[in-house]
Parts: structure tokens; sequence; C-alpha cells
């Protein structure tokens, strides 16, 4: 059986009636009977896209290659590489509030920017190793004349909050993420880009802003998605705050991608 | 109150209940994510020997989450029947669980465990609970017959409900409408046909609620619906005048996860009173629908009890259970795989997870259910869910959830699908709710034997649910 190929494996003629439906919905409708179960077809395809996304949560971010993007697209010296207080990939989906923390002795030079950007692993690797680099070429086309950003850090085994951590030590005013979401059967390599004004000790996930699902073609474009940061960044800079209000303040809820997402929950209080 | 033991002549020492409770559990990533858990295999099993000698009665005096400041705890406490508790009350939580195991092989058990439940206290469950093996918990879990009923009757020996869960991304109708067909087709939605909007909107709420309306009049349906979303919203449309059927609600184990939730008690008992008084019920009413779930208090940084000390999360979801009965509910499922790796870090501890909360739930008077099901980033797979399926299913667990194909494109995770459901009843003898069963040997979807036939969508009568 060719998995490309749906006509492949000869389906009942039914299937031309789920076919019609199956526009109007991404849910697994139709699949068939082998007796009570599911067909090999559709068995295998399940297992294939859980696969994925299991490999996309324990893939190992492919660092050098990603600090070669990143100069490719921007050009400067290597991107600084800091890590979590989770000591392996293990600890690190157990123990939230660790991905929360940098690893002792972190150091990082201070920067005169506006905006730290961070570039973070998450709980997709896979998706920070296809869209971090050209995110960040956006981020840099949409900032020019706008705002000033600092020099990139990758962070490994990183939830979001690690970034705040991160501004503090930079110096910056605001920090925005770019991390790996957490991977679906559908989709495996979407980036998130979490925008957070001032962060400190007392920041919580209603203080951010979130612009999701970044992975074109099927998700959010790039320079859609810098954009949107760019504004959220600005209308933070003037507003003094991030979170809940400025999306009430600015009227950015209209925008594509400003939404709700699953990454870090339920525990990214802290 | 201080407890001890000594194994292999080594003294272990536990400060209070919620020391106790919390070194007693079976390892699990929340409980260490919480800092609460035992730091050995060898402390967890002294805890347990400790515990197996506290009485059943000084759970009535020793507060696990504090009376003063925790309503929860309150309406456990105020609601306590004494003579329901009389049979057990002399016994230690060890000697609970011999009497436990020695009722469930009477023939009458489904009698002694239903008189027994306003007599317990979630603290003492989940405490008997922390000393059962697995077979324990399935053994005592399906000694206990109980039903409760709205269109469709729910539990009852030798039946195995199902929530329909036609999910989809963007509260598409046709969408919906597809998933419904496929699940009915496939003899699914007895227990609920219930969906997790895409949009919190009051106005979208209300068009799915009408839409599944039309769909249950439409074919004269005996099930009931319901559109999962916050109980202020839900009071809101039943206010307007809504087809609401069951009210639903995400409940937790302390008065502070509640409030995270945006609910307290006095909330939950307007929403009864409310859904009560649309009597839209045939054959019962009961109109309440929970969804509880380990780690949930933890999450929202509300699991502290006496002394400010971390509770461990099978004891505060237990405690759920206490909110849930106190509302007569028609449906309580746990949500056992969803909250993720930090709570429940793989197949070994998603099953026991899921196998306590089904045995605490039923042993505290529950109408239970349980979402089996997983995220991408636990150590789980499709696999594990057919075991703990299978397992859930002989402990007599009165519905399970179940979406097109296993795949929860909405929410983004991994359930049972309708085919599991067609396979679980067919391996275990299991029957549909009675009312719903009947629909569908009158819609000649069922065969002779029970099973569900496969036939062509298009001649089955109910093609144009979709159109």
């Amino acid at each position: 059986m060719n998995p490309d190929r749906p006509d492949d494996g000869a389906l009942p003629a039914v299937s031309d009636f789920w076919s019609a439906l199956s526009r109007t919905t991404r849910a697994r409708i139709g699949l068939g009977r082998s007796g009570d179960a599911l067909p090999t077809r559709r068995v295998l395809e399940l297992r294939t896209d859980h696969a994925a996304a299991r490999d996309a949560v324990h893939t190992v971010l492919d660092v050098p290659r990603l600090q070669a993007d990143l100069q490719t697209d921007s050009g400067g010296g290597a991107a600084p590489v800091v890590h979590s207080a989770a000591g392996s990939r293990g600890e690190y989906l157990r123990r939230p509030d660790l991905g929360r923390r940098l690893a002792p002795d972190t150091v990082l030079p201070r920067q005169d920017a506006d905006l730290a950007v961070v570039l973070a692993d998450g709980l997709s690797p896979t998706a920070l190793q296809r869209h971090g680099a050209p995110l960040l070429g956006a981020l840099r086309r949409a900032a020019a004349g706008r705002l000033r950003l600092a020099t990139p850090v990758i962070a490994l085994q990183a939830r979001v909050a690690l970034g705040d951590r991160v501004a503090e030590l930079l110096g910056t005013p605001a920090v925005v993420v770019l991390i790996g979401e957490r991977p679906g059967l559908t989709t495996s390599d979407s980036l998130g880009a979490y925008l957070t004004h001032a962060p400190g000790l007392g920041t919580t996930d209603a203080d951010r802003n979130c612009v999701s699902n970044i992975h074109p073609p099927e998700g959010l474009e790039y320079a859609v998605a810098a954009e949107t940061v760019v504004r959220l960044a600005l209308c933070a800079r003037q507003l003094g705050r991030s979170g809940v209000d400025l999306k009430a303040d600015v009227g950015l809820d209209a925008l594509p991608g400003n939404g709700p997402s699953v990454l870090d929950a339920p525990l990214g209080r802290d | 109150m201080r407890y001890s033991s000594i194994i292999r002549g080594q003294s272990h020492e536990f400060d209070g209940l919620v020391e106790l409770l919390a070194k007693a559990s079976p390892r699990r990533s929340g409980d260490e994510l919480a800092g609460c858990a035992a730091v050995s295999e060898t402390e967890r099993t002294a805890a347990q020997w400790a515990l197996a000698d506290v009485p059943l009665a000084d759970f009535l005096t020793e507060d696990v989450v504090p009376s003063d400041t925790d309503e929860v705890t309150r309406l456990i406490l105020d609601g306590h029947d004494r003579a329901a508790f009389a049979p057990v009350s002399s016994l230690t939580v060890g000697g609970f669980r011999d009497w436990l195991l020695a009722t469930a092989t009477r023939p009458d058990a489904a009698g002694t465990l239903a008189g027994l439940a306003p007599g317990l206290t979630p603290e003492m469950v989940a405490a008997v609970s922390k000393l059962m093996r697995n077979q324990d918990l399935i053994a005592v879990s399906r000694a206990v017959q109980m039903t409760t009923a709205f269109r469709t009757t729910i539990g009852g020996a030798g039946r195995l409900a199902t929530r329909l869960q036609p999910n989809h991304v963007t509260d598409d109708a046709t969408g919906v409408a597809a998933a419904v067909l496929d699940g009915l087709l496939l003899g699914c939605g007895d227990a609920v046909i219930g969906i997790n909007p895409a949009s919190d909107s009051p106005a979208t709420t209300r068009r799915l609620l009408e839409l599944l309306d039309q769909v249950r009049t439409r074919y004269d349906i005996p099930c009931q619906t319901c559109v999962l979303t916050h109980v202020t919203t839900t009071l809101q449309l039943i206010e307007q005048g809504a087809p609401v059927d069951l009210v639903f609600q995400s409940i937790a184990g302390t008065q502070a996860a509640n409030r995270s939730f945006g609910i307290d008690l006095a909330l939950l008992a307007e929403a009864h009173d409310a859904g009560r008084s649309l009597g839209r019920g045939t054959v019962g009413q009961h109109v309440m629908y929970f969804e509880t779930g380990q780690g949930s208090a933890l999450s929202a940084g509300a699991h502290l009890g006496v002394g400010g000390r971390p509770v461990d999360q099978q004891t505060l979801e237990t405690r759920a259970y206490a909110v849930a009965r106190a509302f007569d509910p028609l449906l309580v499922n746990t949500v056992v795989g969803f909250i993720g790796p930090e709570y429940l870090a793989d197949a070994k501890q998603i099953t026991r997870a899921g196998l306590e909360d089904n045995c605490c739930g039923k042993l505290l008077g529950l109408p239970m259910g349980v979402d089996v099901c997983y995220t991408n980033h636990a150590d789980a797979d499709a696999d594990d869910m057919d075991d703990l399926a299978v397992l859930l299913a002989v402990a007599g667990t009165d519905f399970v959830i179940t979406v097109p194909g296993g795949d929860d494109v909405m929410l983004g995770y991994q359930s049972l699908s309708f085919h599991d459901a067609l396979f679980l009843r067919r391996s275990l003898g299991l029957r549909p709710a009675p009312e719903f069963e009947r629909w569908l040997l009158r819609m000649g979807l069922l065969a002779e034997d029970g099973s569900v036939l496969e036939i062509d969508p298009r001649r089955s009568g109910l093609s144009e649910l979709t159109a």
C-alpha cells in the first residue's frame, strides 16, 4: 500500500459518500470496518501520524545547523546557546518548572535593545529547526526602523517562561519567545511566538500575548506572524504592559493566529 | 497526628494524613512535581503499612484540606451519613480493603455498596485505593451497580455507554453533523452526544445546541445532547430558552481550584436547579455532567492542604467526586491522560489513574466514565489505550469517550474510537443503554446478536442528517 495514494488499498464504494463529507471536517470519519476494527490502511495512517508527532517531541535540535541558518539569514556571529535546568528530555517533559529556569551559572552579555528574541525548542524541536530561521528573518524585516532586536539566543529544553530569565540577563524591556508547540497528529512542526513586556518573577501567562500556529504553507505565514509580533510589541511598549489587557485595548483580536495556545498549559502560571 | 512504621528495622515517620496519603500513593509524576511523593519505593511501602493501620473514623476528625478555608471539606463533613458509615466505622483502612474485597464476592454486593456510599468520605476511599492492586480496583468497582437516567439509563449490569464527541476545529455545522452520523452508525452516543466547542461564545454554543437538538428530534433518538461550555454560559442560555439537556462543568477537589474554574458550590447548585427546572428528561431527571482529572488542582496552584503541604493528586481528584455527588449527576468522567506527562508520565501511570478514578468514583456512588486518552508528549500509544479500555470495561465503567478514528482534531489528543466501542462491547458481552439499543434496532442498525451492522450510510435512513 502506498501511504500517499488514498485509493490504493481498495476501500468499498461507500467511501464516495464519506469523501464528500470529509471536505467539511478534518475528523477521521467514514474509515470503514474490518469486522469491528479499523481497516489496515487506517491503522497505519494513525500510527504514522503519531510516529511523526512522537519524533517531533523527541528529536534533538541540531544547534550548529540552526546557528548556521540564522547567520545565513541575518549575518553576525553564532547565536549563543542557553540550557534550562532540566537535565534530560524526560526530565523536561515531567518537570515544566525546571524548563522555566535557566541552568545555574548561565551568563549572557547585556544588550542595548528593545526586544530580546529567544529561539526555544519547546515541545517540538522539529518546528524550531524548520521555521526558526525564516521566522527570525521575517521578524528582522518587520522590526526594521521600528524596534531594535537583540542578538537572538537559542534555548534548549525550554518552556516559554525561560524567556523572562533571558530578558533579565540581557537587560531588555521585552522578550519574544519563538517556541515549538506541542505536536498534534496533523501538524507536528508548528511554532508559537510569545511576547512578554517587562518580564519578571511575578509574570504569569495572562501577561503574555501569543501568535500561534506558525508553519507555512498550511499554517500562518512568517511575514504575517512577524508583523503581528512587532505590532504587539509596539502596542505593549505604549501601554506599559502585555497580556490580556493589550488585546482588549488595541483591538488585535482579529489578527490571524492571535489566539489561545495549549502550549505549556496548564502549568504555565509561574 | 504523627504516623509511623518500621520496615526491616528502619523507622519511618509521617506528619499527618496529608503526608501519609501522599507518600502511600503509587508513583506518578504529578506528585513528584508537587514535591509530595515518596522518595523511595521503600518509603512508599512504609507509608502504606502505616496507612493500613489508620482507623477510617480518623478521617472524620483530621482534615486533609482545612475545613475553615475550604467549602469542599465542609461539604464532605456536613454531608457525611453516620448511619450509612456504621457497617465499616470500626475498621482500619487495611481492614476496609479486606472488607470491600470480601463484600465484592457476595451476591448482595451491589446493594451493600450502594448503601455504604453516603457513609464514605473521599479521603477514606482514596486511602483504601492506595493499598489496592489494580485487580482489587477492578474487582471492587465492578461490584458497584447503580444507574442514573435522563433519556437513556446509564449504568447497570452488562451495559457500556459511550459519549459521541463530534468536535470540529471551527464548529462547522456540517462537519459536526458528519461526525455525529459516523458515530451513530457505529452505535455510539448513548451516554451523550457532547461537543467541546472551539469557540467559547454563547452564540456558537447556542447554534451547536440547536443543531444537536434538531438531529435528536428529527430521528427520535433517545439520547441527551450537550455543548461543554462554562456553567455560567449554560445558565445564560437556559434563560434565553436554548435547548439545554445537560449542564456541564469541569470541577476539582478544592475550593481554590474550583475558583480557578470560575465556580463555587452555590453556582453549581443554581445551575443544577436551572437544569432540572426544564424537565426535559424522559426516563429520569439527572441533568449534571461533570469532568475531572488528576492534576487539575496542582495545575491551578490550588493543591495545598493542612499546614500548607501539597496534597497528592489522587486524593484531590477523589474530593472532586464529593463535589459531583452533591448534585446528582447523570455522568461524571475523568479525563485521565489529557493533562500531560507532568502529571501522569506514561502508560503505566495513566492506566493506574484510570482504574483508581473509576473505582473511587463508583464507591462514592457516581455514574463513572473515563476518557481513555493520551497526548503526543506522554509515553503512551494506542496499544496502551486498548489495554486500559479493556480493564475499565471489565471494571464496570459506565461509559467511555469516543471520537472519530480516536483522533480529536479540535482538542489535539487521542481518545477511543467508535470502533473501539464495537470491540469492547463484543469482546466483553456489553450492550448499549437499553433505550438507545431499542432505537438502534428500530433503525435496522443492530444484528440479531446485538452487534452493530455495517451498512451503507446512504441506505441507513440517517444519511439526510448531514444534508
